[in-house]
Formats: structure tokens, sequence, C-alpha cells
């Protein structure tokens, strides 16, 4: 059974007020997506500014409600979950956010940042909490005296290691990381994403990796999603995505993505015109304005993800559409 | 080599001293680099390796505490650190352009694009009015934008990320320079725009014969776009070399673990090599090579002494005592090292 499901999830956000009342249409940050987070498994969401990444997140995490579909938490809907359900869910999905500068309280002591979710969700005697907060530290390669420091005293890929211990205390089953090694440097990229794949292995945790490096979400996803203005084009398999992206937009996503080394052949296909407004969105098939291989029919209907080709695809060119 | 090199930087350092001259932070140290006419460098470090004060050395656009504390910078077999602020100012946006990372800090909010691509056409050209907004028209133009004739008009704030990188860009070419230095360029552009302003440099590059210099942390640009390619780290170019040479068959070994610790897309879920430890703080340097600590093959001699830079037979330059020694050499020194 999936940890998390998402059916036909949805936000869209209240645009503009205009003057004389009433809205100016909304923006469909995430408009109907569905995906499945299997336990031990990493799914990678890659995109854009302004695609939906990281209102996802929110959504996964509870931070918002969702305007029109649900999402499933073994198998339960979390709308349908009572008080003591709902508090089971917030500690079985935890976050790791990009800035471990701004995560951290400055104020607080190492330990009682790893010790919070503790406190506030258990109530422990202080010497368990101790040793769980040294556990903690060990697990994420961190010394225990480290406990007594505060954040600043750290660099940061150490206080990134701190926000991971924080996010593990109370043994979550899911934990979103968005864009969890941006803010790093290249040599400190790599201990972050070990660290994350061996707690993985040991935990059996399952990840929603959210980042724009297309390389790292390869690296570390078992499945991809690839979200263009809010809707999902393609989701499958990382393997096969990456070795043969199908819809146009995720070819023309890989192929912008930079080699890695200088004679490494790729086929380029360089996309005119930029994303346009999540405002006011094109109709029909988002992508049509920059997709080479447009046809008359997408300007006027969105094509539904669809299984094709041992994976989903939202894209007119794979489906047969009904003549 | 034929020709003399566009731009010949020889032994140069930039220090930070501290208000009280007691600390003295060694943010560029010795180096010594070389580009010629339409070549493309990349200089690659982490933060703190000193490749953005490298670059602000060389349009001699430092803070108040910075030093340049030694060396030469030849631009067309003249030394820029000779020059007077009057000759440099003549020489920047002229000879020499920049384009920062944040196109949004570069660009005044209070200017319409039209005026502040102008601008250097009016102040080193001495072009009139109409003549400027016509080469400010032209050079839209050049770097792809849309309408350029309503853009001009426009301010900053009505142009998307990739929109306004794209006029810095054309802010950079309006004087027709030898040399321009892109310091993170793309940094802030989304994947699909960052690859459409790469291609654009690019045929600025073929058109104009320019000389690039790419400052930044990202292999994958250097990949794409350069010739030759300078490491820092710690202040220092550890290697220096052309750049399929390099990613082939990196000699230092701080290069070499930065390319085996980045993920790729044609290798996924195979384990990356991190490199452990960080940065050194440059403020407290021990003696010996800056990399030693972090070095899974430092020796003992490693630890005492800086290793010189080492010329190796393929025209490359690397700052390491494995390649200084021969391999017979060093096969010795690491045993009696492990001894």
């Amino acid at each position: 059974m999936s940890i998390v499901e998402a059916e036909r999830l949805s936000k869209h956000f209240p645009g503009r007020r205009s003057l004389f009342g009433g809205h100016s249409g909304a923006v469909r940050a995430v408009d109907g997506i569905s995906f499945a987070i299997e336990p031990g498994q990493t799914l990678g969401v890659v995109g854009e500014s302004g695609c939906g990444k990281t209102t996802t997140a929110k959504l996964v995490l509870g931070l918002e409600q969702p305007t029109a579909g649900g999402i499933r938490f073994e198998g339960k809907d979390l709308r349908a979950l009572d008080t003591a359900g709902r508090r089971h869910y917030r500690r079985s999905v935890q976050a790791v956010f990009q800035d471990p500068y701004a995560s951290l309280n400055p104020r607080m002591r190492v330990g009682a940042i790893i010790a919070e979710p503790l406190v506030t969700n258990e109530q422990l005697p202080a010497s368990t909490v101790r040793t769980r907060v040294l556990e903690l530290l060990d697990l994420v390669g961190l010394a225990g005296r480290s406990a007594e420091l505060f954040p600043h005293e750290f660099s940061g890929g150490q206080r990134q290691r701190i926000a991971i211990a924080r996010a593990l205390s109370l043994s979550p089953k899911l934990i979103v990381l968005d864009e969890p090694v941006s803010a790093l440097d290249v040599s400190i990229r790599a201990q972050i994403l070990n660290l994350l794949r061996d707690l993985q292995a040991r935990l059996g945790l399952a990840y929603l990796f959210i980042a724009h490096d297309l390389a790292a979400v390869a690296h570390m996803s078992h499945a991809i999603v690839v979200m263009y203005l809010g809707r999902i084009v393609e989701y499958g398999e990382t393997r096969l995505l990456v070795r043969a992206p199908k819809h146009p937009y995720t070819k023309a996503l890989f192929s912008a993505a930079l080699p890695s080394r200088p004679d490494e052949w790729r086929e380029e296909i360089v996309l005119t015109g930029e994303v346009p407004s999540p405002l006011r969105p094109p109709p029909g098939c988002h992508f049509h304005p920059r997709c080479q291989l447009a046809m008359p029919h997408c300007r006027e209907h969105a094509p539904l993800l669809t299984k094709t080709e041992g994976r989903h695809i939202a894209c007119h060119l794979y489906v047969a559409r009904p003549c | 080599m034929a020709a003399a090199p566009l731009l010949e930087i020889d032994n140069l350092s930039t220090h930070y001293v501290s208000a009280q001259g007691r600390r003295v932070i060694r943010a560029v140290e010795g180096v010594s680099l070389s580009i010629g006419a339409r070549e493309t460098l990349g200089i690659v470090g982490e933060s703190g390796s000193g490749k953005s004060t490298l670059a602000l050395s060389l349009v001699r656009l430092l803070p108040p505490s910075a030093r340049i504390a030694s060396g030469r910078m030849l631009f067309e077999g003249e030394d820029l650190l000779q020059k007077s602020e009057a000759e440099m100012r003549r020489l920047r946006g002229r000879r020499i352009a920049m384009i920062l990372q944040d196109p949004m800090a570069s660009l005044n909010p209070l200017f319409t694009v039209g005026d502040q691509v102008a601008e250097p056409i009016r102040v080193h050209e001495h072009a009139s009015r109409a003549t400027a907004w016509r080469r400010a028209l032209d050079l839209l133009k050049a770097v792809r934008i849309a309408s350029p004739d309503t853009r001009l008009r426009q301010y900053p704030h009505e142009m998307s990320g990739g929109m306004r990188q794209r006029i810095v860009g054309a802010i950079g070419i309006s004087c027709e320079p030898r040399l321009l230095i892109a310091d993170e360029p793309t940094t802030s552009l989304d994947l699909t725009i960052q690859a459409q302003y790469l291609n654009l440099l690019r045929e600025l590059q073929q058109a104009h014969g320019l000389a690039l210099i790419f400052i930044t942390h990202n292999l994958g640009i250097v990949a794409k776009m350069c010739d030759q390619l300078a490491v820092m780290y710690a202040g220092r170019v550890v290697e220096v070399g052309p750049v399929r040479q390099i990613f082939n068959a990196p000699a230092h070994p701080y290069t070499q673990a930065l390319l085996n610790s980045i993920p790729r897309l044609s290798d996924s879920r195979h384990r990356l090599t991190a490199i452990d430890g960080q940065p050194p703080d440059l403020g407290m340097m021990a003696p010996g090579c800056a990399f030693a600590p972090r070095c899974s093959r430092a020796f003992d001699r490693c630890r005492s002494t800086a290793p010189p830079q080492t010329s190796m037979d393929d025209g490359r330059k690397v700052r390491c005592w494995l390649a200084a020694a021969g391999p017979a050499e060093v096969a010795d020194v690491v045993e009696s090292g492990a001894a």
C-alpha cells in the first residue's frame, strides 16, 4: 500500500481582487494531479519555477488545504481522519527545507531544536529525550557535543544534518525534501545526498524529493513526476524517463540539463519563449505555445494523463484521441 | 604559442585586510592564468574559493578592504595594475565588460531599459542620444528580445528574469568589448531559460569575437561552454588546462573528487563520492597544501609545504605534490608517509 496517494489534487489561490469586488480569476498552482509515494522509495518532482512543486509539498505536509481532490494516507482519506488520526499523520510526514540558515532557530541549542518535535508530541522523561537526541546526532554523522552548541557554530552542510535529525526525531515514514541541497556547496552536496540515501536504506523512509537539479533528482528518485504550470506532464520510473523522455516538455527539460562532461552527446532542444504566467495559463495543453510539435487540437483540449509506453503522459501525441 | 594572449594574469594575489590590519584573508593567492582572443575560460570553485574576488580584481572594482598584494595583469599587452583610475574607467564596459549574477541588482529600477542599454554607448563613444538609442534597439534584437521597440521604453520590473539577464548581456556587449566576464550568469534562471541564455552567449561570442570568462560553481556549464578550465580552491588555482583533458583525467585530487561528487543523469543510483570535511577558513591557513586535510591521498609533505605549480606534458598546470614528483617517486613518498 502506498504511504501517500494524491488523487486529482488541486490548489487554487484566489487572484487579485478587482476594484469592484469579485476575483480576477484564480491561480491554479496545482491543478488536478495524481501520484503515489511507496514505502521506502523516493518520488522526485521536477519542473521550473511556478510549476507547483512547492505547493505540492505543502499539500502533502498538510500546510495547505486542497481546493479539490484529496490525499490518502495509508489508504485513509485525510479529510475523514479524526484528531488522533491527523496527529498521527503529522508525525509520520516531516520536512527538510532548502535553507538551513533560515530553518533553524538561532536562539535555540541544537539539542533543543532536535528535541522539540519529541517534546511537543510525546510525554517523555528528559533523560529519554536526551538519549534520543544523541542517537539522532549520531545517525546524521554529528558529534554528541553538538547538542550543546548553537546553529551559527555550524557550516551549511552540518546545519542541513541538524535539520535532517530534527525531521527524523519522530520516526516518520515520509520526509518531504524541498530543495535540500540547493543552498549547499558542490563538495558538500554529495555528503548530504549520500546521507539521505543511507538513511533511507537503514530506516525504510520514503522521500518526496523536490529540486530543480535534474541530475540530483534522477540520482535520488525511484520515480519522477515532471510538472508544468500546475499539471503533471509525465510521470514514471526514473530510469525510463531519463533514458527515453516522451513528452516534448520532458525532452526539452532533460536536453537543457547541463552535460556532465564536455564530450557528452545530447540532442539539443532549446525551447523558445518562457514559462507563461500561472495567472493566465494558455488554453488547452499549457505547453502548446512553446511546443514544436503542437497541433491545432492542442490549443483547445487539455490532454489527460494517460498510461502509455510504461509511464503516464499527458500529451495528445501519445494518446489516441476520439475523432 | 603564436600570438600573445589577450589577458595574462601573472602571480596575482588579492588580500582582504581587517580594519586594524591584524587579520589578512588571502582570497586570491599567486594566481596565473591566460586567455586568448575568442577563447572561453571557466573558473570553477566553491564559495570562498576566491573566484569572485579574482573577477573583481580583473576590473579593479574591489571593496576598500581589499589590496592587490602582488602580480601583473596584462590586457592587450598593458598592465591593468599600472593604470590610473581614469584609464580603468575608460576600459571598463568598453574593452572589458562584466555580467553579474543577479540581473535585478545590476539594473537600475528607475531608468528605462533603453536608457541603460544606451548609456555605455553614450559615455564611451560620445554618441548622440538618437544614435545610442538606435544601437540599443539593435542590441535588443541581438539578444533576441521580442518587440524590442516597446521593451526599450519599459522598466526592468516589467520583464521576466530571463529577459532581464538578456538585457544585462546586451549592456555587456554594447561597446563591443574584447573580454566579457560572466560571474554566475545563469544561477537565477530556470533550466530551459538557462539553456537559451548560454546558447545566446555562445552566439554573441562568435559574432563579436569575444573572449569569455565564466565564473561558476557549476561544472556542467564549464563542460558545455568552455575551452579552458581553472579550478580554484582556497584562493589558489589548483589545476588549469584544456577542459576535455581535465574532465577525462583530472590530475589534482580535488578536481577528481569534485567530478566524482556530482550526480549524473546518465548513471543514476550509483553512490556519489563525497569529499569529507569543509573548505578551510582563509583567515587561518595552515602551512602546506590547503586541500591536504580533506585529501585521501595526502602524505607528510603535503601537510608541511605547499606544492608548487607543476607543468604537465599536456599543457596542464597542477598544484599537487603527486604531480610534482614523478610517479615512481610518489610511490616512494606515499609508502614512507604511510609507514
